[in-house]
């Protein structure tokens, strides 16, 4: 043998070591650079934290695995762009804990569904989805309807984010429950809930209690929409 | 066979549960293929609605089966080749043998209550992971020490693929796994990387949960089992050398290929698929050096349907890692990515490689371990090979069309310079497909089945007739 692996194969101590090393540098090399080149993460302006509603929907998105028929992630090919809008950008999911880029489309990409259906229409399809697209296979998520939004402990839920580098202000967690209720109550004042959540698609509700699926659909109304890709200068959309 | 020297009571175990948890994960596998075939089977019901259900799929298939499968041939195989008892006592090689199908249960029952981290692969809250870490250490400790109290001077090539298997799945692990909890008492937690560092984060763990669990692994289990049940030693040496370094530097490269024209940085990208197509060569080093040891001793194809299986997944595990770099390639990347195409090539390599190198490891050790003469009927055990082989060839082929198909439609122009189709006519497009899938599924079902049956009845019967020649005294595998 060119090298003598004989010396190698008779030491369990070597061998644990050598084997650390060999699978080490490819990790390294691939993953840390990502965390200190400045340009892995566009500077857009407009992505911000997600109001409470939004991430309690984010969190139930997690919870019921929807990443596994759903990606968010329109990769930069015309037929992507033109069927989803403009490709992904890095800094769109920044605040993302964790990611959901997914890697299967059994439905449809949902990176930018934001805005692009009506409150109603999302209420009508998580309830039954072949009522309002016949083809579908999503199963129903009526229950979500029917199951009150967790919100005690929605101030603990934005300081582990923050603990993990989402910026919120001392002042948003102050007020994330009175913000959560605003985005799901139409009649309330939503003027402070838009200053430190611009974009915030306020919901139904049912009148008397947040529902999972208010939160829920309070998450797919923001998706993609906090970039205004009118405005941003194009250099800025460079890697 | 001194028997007192080697813990074999562990080994059992590990395969009764590795049986069990594969007819489970193969019986989640139909209920979902059917979900998708016919979404009114979802039944509205939460806790198998499929989003929940599918990490029990994967996580029974992977960790539950292919795991369980992994500790009891690494038990058995370290013990032989090292003509040492496992090391740390009997009660440390239960405990990660227990503490393991303690995870692997509350790991299921999490998805369907509703806990995910949803990380692909990676599911379990960070409870559990926490749990996981201390079983697996657990299980380094056993494996290492009992390397270092070996009799034989030389560890045996099987050892340094289990070996690399156990210190890298605990790498990746703890690395993918970094989360805050929300409170102590809570199981939500937050990843503590997030988007793009998340992403590449992820698939680092991802594609090497396939390249250390799936296939380094399964390795050690190849270069064991086969020379057993070939009664020949290993082709070449000096291949297994190259091909275990250069196997074990690549594959932890791979990852970026699982996020082609996304918003991880080109340079990420290229360097992800240039090492995936080169990773073809190690594989396949691999596969010859399995195949090759049966070089003048084919005959036992015939005659063994334990080997059958084992050389099927070798060929599997050929044809799934040429298909994996072609996959790679940023242009049919760029057609096959979130298509059932990927769903065909995990699955020729869960159900042709991995599954089939257990199902070869399994008929070798049941008599091996009950002292039994042989299998209770051979002409079950190729009825299971033949079903099975056909519920893959089934499978894959109708994955194939449906990614296909799905990729062109979605990409498709009309004259106008419009988009031809909307997205619900491709999954309208690809419903037979889905239920051919459905099909060979069940029929790789129907197969474990008659293996679960042979089995109990290769340990209740106690028939003298040797049907199922042992391996003699020939010293090969290391022995």
């Amino acid at each position: 043998m060119f090298i003598r692996h004989d010396f190698i194969e008779r030491s369990a101590f070597l061998l644990l070591v050598l084997t650390l090393v060999t699978i080490a540098i490819g990790g390294i090399v691939e993953v840390v650079p990502l965390f200190t080149i400045e340009t892995t993460v566009e500077h857009v302006k407009g992505v911000r934290p997600y109001s409470p509603l939004e991430q309690r929907g984010r969190d139930i998105y997690v919870r019921e695995g929807c990443y596994v028929c759903h990606s968010q992630q329109i990769r930069a090919l015309r037929d992507e762009v033109e069927r989803y809008g403009h490709f992904s950008l890095a800094a769109e999911s920044m605040y993302d804990h964790p990611f959901q880029w997914g890697s299967k489309r059994i439905g449809p990409d949902l990176a930018r569904v934001g805005g692009k259906y009506s409150n109603d229409w999302h209420y009508a399809h998580l309830i039954d989805p072949r009522s309002v697209v016949p083809e579908s296979l999503m199963p129903r998520y009526a229950f979500l309807a029917e199951t009150p939004v967790e919100s005690d402990d929605i101030a603990a839920r934005l300081r582990a984010l923050r603990m993990v580098g989402v910026p919120y202000t001392d002042n948003e967690i102050a007020n994330a429950v009175a913000d959560l209720a605003a985005q799901s109550n139409p009649t309330a004042d939503a003027t402070d809930l838009l200053k430190r959540y611009p974009k915030a698609v306020t919901v139904l509700g049912n009148g008397h209690v947040v529902t999972e699926l208010d939160a829920l659909v309070a998450y797919l109304q923001v998706l993609g929409t906090m970039v205004d890709f009118a405005d941003p200068a194009e250099e800025r959309l460079q890697q | 066979m001194a028997e007192p020297l080697y813990n074999e009571a562990v080994v059992k175990k590990c395969i009764i549960a590795a049986v069990f948890w594969a007819v489970v994960a193969f019986l989640v596998g139909v209920w979902l293929a059917t979900e998708l075939a016919w979404p009114q089977f979802n039944l509205g019901l939460s806790f198998i609605n499929f989003g929940r259900l599918r990490p029990v799929h994967t996580s029974a298939a992977i960790f539950a089966f292919g795991g369980s499968a992994l500790l009891g041939t690494s038990f058995h195989v370290v013990q032989r080749t090292c003509r040492a008892r496992l090391f740390g006592g009997d009660a440390l090689a239960d405990f990660v043998f227990w503490g393991y199908q303690f995870f692997i249960v509350m790991a299921a029952l999490s998805y369907v209550m509703g806990f995910s981290q949803s990380q692909e692969y990676a599911e379990p809250e960070w409870h559990l992971d926490l749990w996981l870490t201390i079983v697996w250490v657990a299980y380094a400790v056993v494996f290492v020490g009992t390397l270092m109290k070996r009799e034989e001077p030389h560890i045996y090539v099987a050892n340094w693929f289990y070996l690399a298997f156990i210190l890298t799945i605990a790498v990746l692990h703890i690395g993918n796994n970094l989360a805050v909890p929300i409170s102590v008492f809570s199981a939500k937690s937050y990843s503590v990387a997030s988007g793009v560092q998340n992403a590449m984060i992820q698939w680092w763990y991802g594609h090497n949960a396939v390249g250390f669990f799936l296939t380094a692994g399964f390795l050690g289990m190849m270069y064991y089992f086969i020379p057993k049940a070939a009664n020949r030693p290993i082709y070449s040496y000096r291949l297994s050398v190259v091909h275990f370094w250069s196997l074990v530097f690549m594959y932890i490269w791979a990852g970026p290929h699982h996020l082609h024209w996304t918003a991880l940085p080109d340079w990420t990208q290229t360097l992800g698929m240039v090492f995936s197509i080169m990773l073809w060569m190690p594989s396949w080093g691999g596969m010859i050096n399995g195949l090759m040891t049966l070089s003048g001793a084919w005959d036992k194809l015939r005659t063994d349907p334990g080997l059958r299986f084992s050389v099927t997944a070798v060929g599997f595990y050929g044809m799934s890692t040429f298909e994996g770099p072609v996959m790679s390639i940023r242009d049919v990347n760029a057609l096959s990515h979130y298509t059932d195409w990927t769903i065909g090539h995990v699955h020729s390599g869960a159900l042709g490689w991995v599954a089939f190198i257990s199902f070869g490891a399994i008929y070798y050790l049941v008599p091996v371990l009950w002292k039994r003469s042989g299998l209770y009927s051979h002409r079950l055990a190729s009825w299971h090979y033949w079903i099975a082989t056909l519920g893959i060839v089934f499978y894959i082929t109708s994955m194939w069309v449906a990614g296909i198909m799905q990729g062109l439609m979605w990409r498709a122009y009309d004259a106008f310079g419009f988009l031809q189709y909307s997205f619900a006519e491709s999954v309208l497009a690809v419903h037979p497909y889905y239920v051919i899938r459905m099909l060979g599924g069940l029929m790789f079902l129907t197969g474990a089945l008659l293996m679960v049956y042979n089995l109990i009845q290769t340990v209740r019967s106690r028939s003298t007739e040797p049907v199922f020649a042992l391996p003699g005294a020939l010293a090969v595998a290391g022995e």
